[in-house]
């Protein structure tokens, strides 16, 4: 039929979205069948998952309760510096976990710059270890997605309503209930869940913030069924259970958000009339001061804290960083074959399933991919020699979700404007692909790679499964300074760290975009 | 002679009926009211929309069943018509080969194409350096290296002003008059119509009519085309 003429195949982006279905479902069947459901859930089994959905419903209550003000007060101010602030509200994404860690411990820590004010008041020193440092850690990771996306709803609401009220003289109470309130009843329950959703699966920070029986989070005991008792099939029952609920909640995610907070136009500026009182301008001076050094602050810390070690930092410590370069691009490059026939497919409206088979990766967790490979890898190879092609793989898995929703869009406009002059110049689906949609979405590759790159790179999860004591990545040896109370060391291979990730993301996001044509 | 013979052609809802033949070589206006499926007429010929019964030939070969890019047509569009990443050059050998390098011979058919339409030594700007003329210049430079029997105008030059628009329709008159195309140009303008196209062919009330003398259709409109022309 003429009319279905197409200027690319979908097969290429079919074959792709099977991959990543059989990674994270086939490993969800290889979990499932060690799983030994007859043996029930012992009593620290319940303590996980009771403390799993505490701290997550804890960190997302308290970033979202944080985020309204902040993202109230960004959507009606207008100073110097506000767009970077924005933009520095995007940069958690890509931060490593281990490295916002070090940097929370050196405000909030025993020894931190908060103990030596309160000891100097004559109060005891700060305790960070325990659900209140798990959450604290997530909130700063969490507060500024969840600000992200309520100013997302805040900068749909048309100028003119802005304009109307001012024309109409409504007071602050007014402006509540008319304007403010319905953003907040279209963001928030999106934004609880997704904060939601993302704590759930929360590993690296309870890993090193948490820990013992009282503060051990599902993603953890995972590991530790794993790491210290090889117990499989106690590992693939947690699994289980994690499966179940990261699934529940991602679909909950899904139905309740719109915004992801990626959405570009977040720094336009806006004119309001409301607000002008004092009272409320020192408010939002306060909000804004505040989310600016709770962010900045931590980063701060860990510059200072990590400059003065960069010269004598261990041979250890450069050759992981060695392997965390090569794994993040072989990561990088795995999402690209993965993502880019993806999103050509979608781009084509064959896309329902393969839609479907990118967001899986929100539903999975990487420790259940990771024990799931481990035992289907196990009786054909030594799963320990694959501990970086299957981290790269993982990573790939994960960010491909955050990939897709970078390209489809535009995948979908190059599609919509050129197919029918592609199609009547008789262009072979190989010349589409490398002549017009690969040119013309080289923007978008480069921010999707430089994610990719940044959140590989920085990853402390599947990689803690399988290494064994002579390999590691940079987060997992920070992490082993760490245990060896190395902290001088660490907090330098964490600087490191920082300056690898943002590089990555720098070199690639601009790399895309330079000489790209719009 | 492009032949419809009794064609359904539907879009959505929408249905048109077409059975008519246009001569080799004549310059068709298509004329009627808006929504009336001018454009879809064209995009049934250049095969971008099938169509539910009958068939479409051309010099009595069948191509109703052949992909866009294997009929004897070239089309532009109301705009898309250049790849904004590719310079002018590029954008024109695109129409003698859809891949990658072009033979010293082609790239001299290029410039030849290029100076013809009055581009000459342009042929490394991109689009977005072009003027929006000189963007449907190179368009028509493509159109013709293509050497497509059917030359199809959806409107390509709806975006420019009179004086240029003008200039415009000159240019492909001449064009087709040069390689014997033939032309079928969707209008909403009837000056375009009396401008270059000796025949119309009226499409009103889902139905395309044979074609006719343009002066004579536009002289003495039927009822539905006169209540369009106002």
């Amino acid at each position: 039929m003429a009319e279905r003429a197409q200027p690319l195949s979908a097969t290429p982006g079919r074959a792709a979205a099977f991959v990543v279905a059989a990674v994270i479902l086939g490993t969800l069947l290889a979990v499932a069948w060690r799983a030994e459901a007859g043996r029930g859930l012992g009593p620290s089994d319940w303590a996980a998952l009771r403390f799993t959905l505490v701290q997550a419903s804890l960190s997302a209550v308290l970033s979202v309760a944080l985020g309204i003000p902040v993202a109230r007060a960004l959507a009606r101010r207008r100073f110097p510096g506000r767009r970077a602030l924005i933009a520095l509200l995007g940069a958690p994404f890509i931060l490593p976990v281990i490295v916002a860690i070090l940097g929370l411990l050196q405000i909030f820590g025993r020894s931190g710059w908060l103990s030596h004010l309160t000891v100097s008041l004559g109060l005891p020193p700060v305790q960070i270890y325990g659900l209140h440092g798990v959450v604290l850690a997530h909130v700063f990771f969490n507060l500024p997605l969840a600000t992200r996306l309520i100013l997302q709803a805040w900068q749909e609401v048309p100028a003119e309503q802005f304009r109307l009220a001012a024309q109409l003289n409504l007071g602050p109470l007014a402006m509540i209930r008319l304007i403010e309130w319905p953003v907040l009843r279209r963001s928030c329950p999106g934004a609880l869940a997704v904060v939601f959703a993302i704590c759930l699966t929360s590993f690296a920070v309870a890993l090193t913030l948490g820990g013992g029986p009282r503060a051990t989070t599902l993603e953890l005991a995972i590991y530790q069924a794993f790491r210290f008792d090889f117990d499989l099939g106690r590992a693939a029952m947690l699994s289980g259970i994690q499966l179940l609920l990261t699934g529940c909640t991602a679909l909950l995610a899904l139905r309740l958000s719109r915004g992801d907070g990626f959405a570009s136009g977040l720094d336009r500026a806006l004119q309001r009339w409301d607000g002008k009182s004092t009272l409320a301008k020192g408010l939002d001076t306060f909000w804004i001061s505040l989310a600016a050094l709770f962010l900045l602050l931590p980063l701060l810390a860990i510059v200072l804290a990590g400059v003065g070690g960069l010269t004598t930092l261990p041979s250890s410590v450069a050759s992981a960083a060695l392997v965390s370069v090569a794994t993040a691009l072989g990561s990088t490059v795995i999402l690209l074959l993965l993502a880019l026939p993806m999103a050509a497919a979608v781009a084509l409206g064959r896309g329902g399933l393969i839609e479907l088979c990118g967001i899986l990766g929100l539903a999975a967790s990487p420790l259940v991919i990771g024990t799931g490979l481990f035992i289907l890898i196990r009786p054909v190879a030594d799963p320990f020699m694959l501990a970086l092609p299957v981290t790269a793989l993982v990573n790939a898995v994960m960010a491909l979700p955050f990939a897709l929703r970078i390209l489809v869009p535009q995948a979908r406009s190059v599609v919509a404007r050129y197919s029918r002059l592609a199609l009547s110049l008789d262009m072979s689906h190989r010349s589409f692909a490398t002549m017009v949609l690969l040119p013309r979405m080289r923007a978008q590759i480069g921010f999707a790679a430089g994610l990719a790159a940044a959140l590989s790179m920085g990853d402390l999860g599947v990689i803690a499964l399988f290494a064994d004591a002579e390999m590691a990545t940079l987060p997992l040896q920070i992490y082993r300074l760490m245990g060896a109370y190395r902290m001088q060391d660490a907090n330098a291979a964490a600087l490191l760290l920082l300056i690898l990730s943002m590089a990555a993301f720098w070199l690639l996001d601009r790399g895309g975009r330079r000489h790209a044509e719009l | 002679m492009l032949n419809f013979e009794a064609c359904t052609i539907t879009n959505g809802d929408f249905t048109l009926h077409a059975n008519l033949s246009i001569p080799r070589g004549a310059r068709v206006a298509v004329i009627g009211p808006s929504g009336s499926g001018k454009s879809t007429l064209l995009e049934a010929i250049a095969g971008f929309r099938g169509v539910t019964s009958g068939r479409i030939t051309w010099q009595g070969r069948d191509m109703t069943a052949l992909p866009p890019g294997k009929r004897p047509v070239a089309m532009l569009f109301q705009d898309g018509n250049l790849f904004a990443h590719l310079s002018a050059a590029q954008n024109v050998g695109l129409g003698l080969r859809p891949t990658s390098r072009l033979t010293p011979d082609e790239q001299e058919q290029v410039s030849a194409a290029l100076t013809r339409v009055g581009l000459e030594g342009m042929g490394t700007r991109k689009p977005a350096q072009l003027s929006g003329g000189q963007q449907s210049r190179v368009a028509l430079a493509r159109a013709l290296v293509q050497r497509r029997d059917l030359l199809l105008l959806d409107e390509p030059f709806a975006a420019l002003g009179p004086a240029l628009k003008a200039e415009m329709l000159d240019l492909v008159a001449e064009l087709v008059q040069e390689t014997g195309a033939t032309l079928l140009m969707v209008s909403h303008d009837p000056n375009d119509a009396r401008r270059i196209a000796d025949q119309a062919v009226l499409v009103a009330d889902n139905q395309a009519h044979d074609p006719v003398p343009t002066l004579e259709l536009l002289d003495n409109p039927p009822a539905a085309l006169r209540q369009y022309l106002g």
